[in-house]
């Protein structure tokens, strides 16, 4: 009887879940409160951790809270560390969280927030958490190995090689989008750009403040840095006012990319407690603190959702993005529903802090459906605002011209409501000349968030000082993410270089440091480039890339989860990683193939570049180009756009090949043939 | 009432301790004691050496970033 009773809260859990997921999605043509998603989201959230991830902990893993973790077999007090579960829970979800969730929602809203939303969620509970907790639970297991390590140890050496080439190109392409962002947010916004430039000498004064006046107090610098911060966002409001300063700080995206380029450059080779550490701390504590008071204020504004739940542009003919709601949702939106840089995260620092293995399900399934629930904080935010205001924001001037006039006539033409006047009214409240087309996340997710927190804090007054607010919160941790990725990217390259000529593997070596760092911001600062003077915006050609990327990176995750489970006999239970993996590479695979192939110019990179070489051919120019060599140089682009999406299809189908061959290895064995370390209770030849 | 102190100092460990780790400092005070139980022989770093150590160990071997 007590154990039937203990299911009853659950039971209420459930029914309140799908009764506001049916409010949801059964909503047509009325409005509806934004809670309803936060209560679905929720209830969904709290019963499939109560019983999908305690049935893989149980059964799937068979966790044992009296195994040695790796932090108990090689405690050293610095890496491996026994770390209480709930400030290893804080450190796991700082790690995985970041502009991902943020982004990709925003941009799915082009289809209305119910697609989205359900994906979020199925791909969370099913897909994201899953392939997080399964990974930890396997670094785990292997002495908090790396992803690149256990594919080696698990699938083989090659599989292990073309799986760490693939994850240098993902950092090249997540590189490139992500500063692509900041460059939209920012191009002709005198006060957005002053204030995050301000974040570097900011930063600079945080570092030697660290180093050499108070060394350690990271607590308190941090709280220096944030009024500085404030500060700096009261003075760009001055700045974008005064006629003087305004213009200099009034820059085009192509001058921004270069800016960015040479930034990242420079702070990639400087020593990491200068500038990194500290624009570490800043946007860290600044990035969680504004995801908890944004939920908040989510939660005290009960915001309507004024975006429909499902629009005309399911069919494929969105402007943010291209392509048909299959598979190209399902990749816009990566993290907050399964993102594979959280693999390499989950074996990375937290599996090597672990203080019981039962722990891993609250931090890894835990942690991602907390994740998953920014993603849907972030679809609310980009759904509160009016409908017209988002496709101003994030459809490309080839579409909407330049004007508030004719951005308003397209939009009309669509059927969403907006004059120009509200465009034009709407920049003024957020203290920007323009707001048409930034695409890219940030500038929308600004404007919500703004709407949002003005509803509470100040009223229209102070919603130019929350817009900006939003968009030094996303620049800043973007920013950290730029540096600490090229710097990263530096050393995956000195090792792969190192392979050929020797001396270059040399991380301490000063020529190696420069030219690995300058050619891995040559790499990224190339595509940001491209993608800046797209005429489509670039993100809509380089989101998917991105998102295929990512998405083919937790595919080879769950392959990996998938032969570990094989491996030790359990294969029983391998649908638990073998029904997302199987979702993921249909979705990765059929957009790679239709990103390649499809005879949409504005999907397929080869038709694009078929379309611009039979115009070079009859001798017309197609913007962006305005010269016959600039017609080569977008049709060269295409190419290489087309030879990447085919490297990422090619990569994912290696390793599902060798992945497939071990699971069948492992089928025939008697025996589990995994290569866990033993737990010490564990006798000899009695694995398991 | 002394109870409810030293839960609020517990609480305010933790999350100092949390906001540390979230930018891959751990905790000092349980290196210190893990070197004077363990290796009482060998000196234990500095807290300036021992941050200087952990910011090597987050940022110079090939990290990375988040999504």
């Amino acid at each position: 009887m007590a154990r039937i009773l203990n299911h009853v809260p659950w039971l209420f859990f459930a029914v309140l879940g799908a009764f506001a997921l049916g409010t949801v999605a059964l909503a047509r043509g009325e409005t509806i409160n934004a809670l309803w998603l936060v209560v679905a989201a929720v209830c969904t959230y709290l019963v499939s951790y109560r019983y999908y991830s305690l049935f893989i902990a149980t059964r799937v893993m068979r966790l044992d809270p009296a195994r040695p973790t790796p932090a108990m077999r090689h405690n050293d007090g610095l890496d491996y560390v026994p770390t209480n579960q709930y400030v290893l829970f804080g450190h796991h979800f700082a790690a995985i969280a970041g502009a991902g969730p943020l982004v990709g929602p925003v941009l799915a809203a082009q289809m209305g927030y119910l697609p989205g939303m359900l994906w979020i969620l199925a791909g969370v509970v099913i897909a994201g958490a899953v392939q997080d907790f399964m990974i930890l639970f396997v670094s785990m297991r292997r002495d908090g190995r790396s992803l690149g390590e256990l594919i080696k140890a698990e699938l083989g050496d090659i599989p292990g090689v073309i799986a760490l080439f693939g994850t240098f190109m993902i950092m090249v392409i997540i590189l490139a989008v992500l500063a692509l962002v900041v460059v939209k947010a920012l191009t002709n916004s005198p006060w957005g750009f002053f204030t995050v430039a301000a974040t570097v000498p900011i930063a600079l004064f945080m570092g030697v403040y660290m180093r050499f006046l108070r060394p350690g107090r990271i607590g308190e610098i941090s709280v220096i840095g944030f009024f500085l911060l404030i500060a700096a966002i009261l003075l760009g409001g001055q700045v974008a006012q005064s006629e003087t300063l305004a213009p200099i700080f009034t820059l085009t995206g192509v001058q921004i990319t270069w800016i960015l380029i040479g930034y990242g450059f420079v702070a990639s080779v400087l020593p990491v407690w200068l500038l990194l550490a500290p624009r570490d701390y800043l946007s860290t504590f600044l990035k969680v603190g504004t995801i908890v008071l944004l939920a908040l204020c989510i939660l005290l504004v009960a915001p309507p959702m004024k975006m429909p739940s499902v629009t005309r542009f399911v069919d494929g003919t969105g402007p943010v993005w291209s392509g048909s709601l299959f598979p190209f949702l399902f990749i816009t939106i990566a993290c907050g529903a399964v993102s594979g840089f959280h693999a390499l995260i989950s074996s990375g620092t937290t599996p090597k802090m672990v203080e019981n293995e039962v722990h891993t399900r609250f931090i890894g399934y835990g942690g991602m459906l907390t994740e998953s629930f920014v993603a849907i904080m972030a679809l609310v935010a980009a759904s509160c605002i009016e409908p017209g205001i988002y496709f101003a924001m994030n459809s490309p001037p080839a579409v909407l011209g330049t004007t508030a006039e004719s951005a308003a006539q397209v939009i009309n033409n669509w059927g969403f409501v907006i004059t120009p006047e509200m465009i034009t009214q709407t920049a003024q409240d957020v203290g920007e000349v323009s707001i048409l087309s930034r695409a890219g996340g940030a500038p929308t997710l600004a404007v919500g968030m703004a709407q949002i927190f003005s509803d509470l804090f100040g009223g229209k007054a102070m919603m130019a000082f929350w817009y900006h607010f939003a968009i030094l919160f996303e620049a800043l941790f973007i920013l950290t993410a730029v540096d600490a990725g090229t710097r990263a990217g530096r050393f995956m390259l000195q090792d792969l270089l190192g392979v050929f000529f020797k001396p270059l593997q040399r991380t301490a070596s000063w020529a190696g440091n420069l030219i690995a760092t300058g050619l891995c911001v040559a790499a990224w600062g190339y595509i940001l480039y491209q993608g800046v003077i797209d005429p489509l915006g670039g993100i809509n050609t380089f989101w998917p890339l991105f998102g295929i990327s990512n998405q083919m990176l937790a595919g080879i995750a769950l392959i990996l989860a998938t032969v570990v489970l094989f491996r030790m006999k359990r294969e029983r239970y391998a649908w638990v990683t073998m029904v997302p993996a199987t979702w993921l590479l249909i979705c990765t695979l059929t957009a790679g193939v239709q990103k390649v192939f499809h005879s949409n110019p504005a999907i397929g990179f080869l038709a694009h570049a078929e379309r611009f070489s039979t115009a070079a051919e009859e001798g017309r120019l197609l913007a962006p180009a305005t010269s016959m060599e600039q017609m080569r140089q977008v049709i060269f682009n295409d190419y290489l756009d087309a030879a990447l999406a085919s490297l990422f299809v090619l990569v994912v189908l290696a390793v599902l090949i060798f992945g497939i061959l071990s699971c069948l290895k492992a089928l025939r064995s008697d025996r589990p043939t995994t290569r866990e370390i033993p737990g010490d209770r564990v006798t000899a030849g009695a694995a398991e | 009432m002394s109870g409810l102190k030293s839960n609020l100092s517990r609480f305010r460990g933790y999350f100092e301790q949390t906001a540390r780790l979230m930018v891959g400092v751990p905790d000092y005070d349980t290196y210190l004691e893990h070197m004077r139980t363990r290796h009482p022989d060998q000196p234990a770093m500095t807290y300036p050496e021992f941050l200087d150590n952990r910011l090597e160990a987050r940022y110079g071997a090939g990290k990375a970033g988040c999504c």
